[in-house]
C-alpha cells in the first residue's frame, strides 16, 4: 500500500475489493450516511431526518452505498434497518490499527488540553 | 518536546499496552484522566464531541458516556461506554471493568476488558502505562465492531484530507 494511503488503510482495501465504492463514498451525503450508520443501525426516515434533502434522494443514497456491500439491512418489525456492514473477524487488524489511531488522537488533544490548563495555573 | 508514544498489541494473551508520556505533572495529568470536564475535553476523538451521563470516580462508581457524531443527536438507540471502577489508588494507579451498554448501563453485550491506568512522574513529564486486558477473541471481535464506528469518524477526517490532496494535484 502507498504511504500516503496508509492513514485510510481500511479504505484503501474495500476501495480495489469492489470498483465503484470509492465513488460512492466521494459524495459527502454518502459519508455523512456512513458516519449516522456506524453509531447505530437506522431506518431511511430517521436518516433523511438529518438531511435537508428529499426522501427519495436518501433512498438512492442507500441504495448506492447497499450495492457497494457497505450496508446491512435488518427487517425489525414493518421498520427496515440499515447498518454499516463489517466483517468483524477481518476488521480485528483494521481496528487496532484504527485503535491505536484513536489513541494517538485522543492523546495529541490532551496535550493542548495540557498546555492550556499549565497556562491556567500560572 | 518529543514525547514517547507506545502501542503494543498481544495477541496470544489477549492485552494492548499502551505508554505515553506528557508535558505535564502528575496532578494535572491524573485529573485529566479523572474529572469528567476535562475529559470532555480530549476523550472523544475529533469530529466525535463526548457526552457524560453520569460520572463517580471512585472504587464501585462508574462512568457512563457515549461518542456522538457530527450532526447526530442522542437518542435512545445510543450506544454507551461503561467504566466500572474497580481498584483506585490516587495519583497512581486505577483499574476498570469497560463494557458497552444502553443509556441506563444495562450491559448490552457479556463481553468487557479490564483495563489498569497507573502514572509516573519524572523529568517535568508524567508516564502513563496503560493495560487492556480482553476476556477472549469474541471480546476482540466485539470491540472491533464496536471501535470501529470511531475508526471510521478518523478514518472519515483522513479521507477529506485525502480527498482534498488528490483535488488540487489535478
Amino acid at each position: 500500500m502507498p504511504v500516503y494511503l496508509q492513514p485510510i488503510g481500511f479504505l484503501y482495501n474495500i476501495t480495489f475489493m469492489r470498483r465503484d465504492i470509492f465513488q460512492a463514498i466521494a459524495d459527502p451525503t454518502r459519508r455523512a450516511i456512513l458516519v449516522l450508520v456506524a453509531v447505530h443501525a437506522m431506518t431511511p426516515n430517521a436518516i433523511a431526518e438529518h438531511f435537508d434533502i428529499t426522501r427519495q434522494s436518501i433512498s438512492k443514497h442507500l441504495r448506492i452505498l447497499n450495492e457497494c456491500d457497505l450496508l446491512t439491512q435488518k427487517q425489525d418489525g414493518r421498520e427496515i434497518y440499515y447498518e454499516l456492514k463489517i466483517d468483524k473477524m477481518k476488521e480485528i487488524d483494521n481496528w487496532l490499527e484504527q485503535f491505536r489511531k484513536i489513541m494517538e488522537q485522543q492523546f495529541q488533544q490532551l496535550d493542548e488540553v495540557l498546555l492550556i490548563l499549565k497556562n491556567k495555573e500560572k | 518536546m518529543n514525547l514517547l508514544f507506545d502501542f503494543d498489541v498481544n495477541k496470544e494473551t489477549k492485552t494492548i499496552n499502551i505508554t505515553r508520556e506528557f508535558a505535564a505533572g502528575l496532578d494535572l495529568v491524573w485529573d485529566a484522566f479523572t474529572k469528567p470536564e476535562i475529559l470532555a475535553l480530549w476523550h472523544a476523538p475529533k469530529p466525535f464531541t463526548l457526552y457524560t451521563k453520569e460520572m463517580n470516580f471512585s472504587e464501585g462508581g462508574r462512568w457512563l458516556y457515549t461518542m456522538i457524531s457530527p450532526g447526530a443527536s442522542i437518542d435512545s438507540n445510543s450506544r454507551y461506554s461503561m467504566v466500572e471502577y474497580l481498584k483506585i489508588n490516587p495519583k497512581t494507579y486505577y483499574s476498570s471493568r469497560n463494557t458497552f451498554t444502553d443509556e441506563n448501563g444495562n450491559s448490552t453485550s457479556s463481553a468487557f476488558s479490564i483495563t489498569t491506568n497507573s502514572f509516573k512522574e519524572g523529568d517535568g513529564k508524567t508516564t502513563v502505562y496503560i493495560e487492556k486486558k480482553f476476556e477472549d477473541l469474541a471480546v476482540l471481535e466485539m470491540m472491533a465492531s464496536n471501535g470501529f464506528i470511531e475508526g471510521t469518524a478518523a478514518g472519515f477526517a483522513n479521507l477529506e484530507e485525502y480527498l482534498s490532496t488528490i483535488t488540487t494535484s489535478k
